[in-house]
């Protein structure tokens, strides 16, 4: 039990800390990995109260992948050393838009929170029944493939689509372009790709035709 | 005193696992290279020890006597951290890997998923050397590592979802125990090819070790590392490597279940038929680094999103129709 909240409080700390270390610290490279630190904290918090599939999945699709992609994005910008210039330039514009954002989550986590106690009338209103005998990740899909079929559709349809929207953005058609075509290349044979020809004096050949 | 016995008992039991790996893998690159030699008609290491067997550990002690060198206008602690990052997680996959039916450190419930999620972070060691050295080609290294082994991640992860649509359990030892009377690899063989060929990819292996390209980025992320540092990286990558042969043998070639359950081979311990699956995974390893030129960028980028990922997720299709088809779905909860 000792050990539990040993690690516990450890996570947690970890993850507050690196949460404001994101913000705090100058160089975005660094900022990017304590978002990752992050990540790692909150999923080993999910493992510790039993959610190991959703700790898994946060550590897989999170850290494997979506921080990877920042990681890109900040390294190839290279904003690495913002000195702050947001703060001390005119164009200060970014401060007002990112209060507005703070304090929406700031209020919908009131909301969450103030409403901590709806909690057990949620658990007990669900029709889910749950079944202590077997894993989280079997209920996860029972629950998921059969009562939340037409959701998951949906919110995998969205993801889609923002892909989608994602992609016609940032295509952009380009002219003379050249490409292999491996068809092509996998086709070719010796007759049509080597000539054997006789060379006559002082008249050479014509290779360009 | 008996959390202390407790505590001194699971170190044991961690260093019981530990140090075989990294013995194993001292003797793995010793074959690497010595298949790699006999491919091209060398001989190999074969001066230090019997067979040249003490190689890699004579190469083990240069290194650690070698000074690390920082580059000046590298950002230190990042520097120092990434090689760390790359043993660690490498070695911390073992954790979960069932050398036999009660030979298993941790046996736990997502045991798929956290090889997966561990050998998905892998990146990060990459991406940190190539960033912190401060350098152009460690930097360019990093930057196609990152982008190959994302990519191929995906694949293996579809890959995965074949073998688990047949087992119903992400647990490694139910993935094991349905392969008694058929290893996977026969009915899915497209896949272990596939599973195979993104295996190389995400160890960065030849013919797809662009992020150590030495013709082009003199020795990609690991060009600033020197020393132990160097080393470090090295032993990851080989214990990666291991891995994802361990991971195709369970996934596929039946973990440590005998081929045939008949007399003469179910009398080899079980833990030897695992550890023969691994090496027989490892030679073909070997055997394609010697053989197979190194692919170019765009090529690897294509095959992986343009045919390796719509292939399995066909294959995907395929495999739940059929089985639903047959009614052979694995049950829920069971």
């Amino acid at each position: 039990m000792i050990a539990h909240a040993f690690f516990f409080y450890f996570f947690s700390i970890m993850a507050i800390f690196s949460a404001l270390m994101v913000i705090a610290s100058r160089n975005t490279v660094n900022s990017v990995f304590f978002l990752i630190l992050d990540f790692i904290s909150v999923g080993c918090l999910f493992i510790m109260v039993g959610a190991e599939f959703i700790g898994m999945i946060l550590l897989i699709v999170y850290v494997g992948a979506v921080a990877v992609l920042f990681l890109f994005v900040v390294m190839m910008l290279n904003v690495a050393q913002q000195k702050q210039s947001w703060f001390i330039g005119k164009k200060a514009t970014h401060i007002p838009s990112g209060l507005l954002v703070g304090l929406l989550i700031f209020l919908e986590l009131l909301v969450v929170v103030g409403g901590w106690q709806y909690k057990d009338n949620l658990m007990s209103s669900s029709t889910l029944i749950i079944n202590e005998q077997i894993s989280n990740t079997h209920q996860l899909g029972n629950v998921l493939y059969t009562e939340y079929f037409l959701y998951f559709q949906l919110s995998g349809i969205i993801l889609l689509l923002a892909m989608i929207g994602a992609i016609i953005l940032t295509f952009r058609k380009r002219d003379n372009v050249k490409t292999q075509s491996y068809l092509k290349q996998i086709s070719r044979d010796r007759s049509s790709s080597v000539i054997l020809e006789e060379v006559k004096f002082n008249k050479g050949v014509k290779v360009d035709d | 005193m008996n959390t202390m016995i407790f505590i001194f008992e699971e170190i044991y039991k961690i260093l019981f696992l530990l140090i075989p790996i990294l013995v194993s893998v001292a003797m793995i690159v010793w074959l690497d290279r010595r298949v790699w030699g006999l491919v091209q008609k060398r001989k190999g290491p074969n001066v230090v020890g019997p067979f040249g067997l003490l190689q890699t550990l004579a190469d083990a002690l240069k290194y650690i006597f070698k000074e690390i060198v920082i580059p000046a206008s590298a950002n230190k602690v990042l520097f120092i951290l990434a090689p760390i990052i790359t043993m660690t997680l490498a070695l911390i996959a073992w954790a979960v890997i069932p050398m036999s039916a009660d030979f298993v450190l941790a046996d736990i419930n997502v045991g798929i998923l956290y090889l997966f999620a561990v050998s998905s972070l892998g990146v990060y060691g990459i991406l940190l050397g190539g960033w912190a050295s401060n350098s152009k080609y460690p930097f360019l290294g990093a930057i196609r590592s990152a982008a190959q082994m994302v990519s191929y991640e995906v694949s293996i992860g579809i890959i995965i979802i074949n073998v688990l649509l047949c087992v119903g359990s992400l647990n490694l030892k139910d993935i094991v125990m349905a392969q008694k009377d058929l290893w996977f690899v026969i009915p899915l063989f497209p896949m272990f090819v596939v599973f195979f060929i993104s295996a190389l990819a995400e160890t960065n292996r030849p013919p797809f070790d662009l992020p150590e390209a030495e013709s082009e980025l003199v020795a990609g992320y690991q060009t600033e590392y020197s020393g132990m540092m160097y080393a470090m990286f090295w032993l990851g990558e080989y214990a990666n490597i291991l891995l994802m042969c361990a991971m195709g043998s369970i996934l596929f070639l039946g973990g440590w279940l005998p081929p045939i359950d008949i007399f003469p081979m179910n009398i080899i311990p079980a833990p030897m038929w695992m550890i023969l699956k691994i090496l027989m995974l490892f030679f073909l390893f070997a055997v394609i680094k010697a053989v197979v030129p190194r692919y170019r960028y765009d090529q690897l980028m294509r095959l992986g999103w343009k045919i390796f990922l719509p292939f399995s997720l066909i294959y995907v299709i395929l495999t739940a129709s059929f089985l639903y088809y047959f009614d052979k779905l694995p049950k829920a909860g069971v």
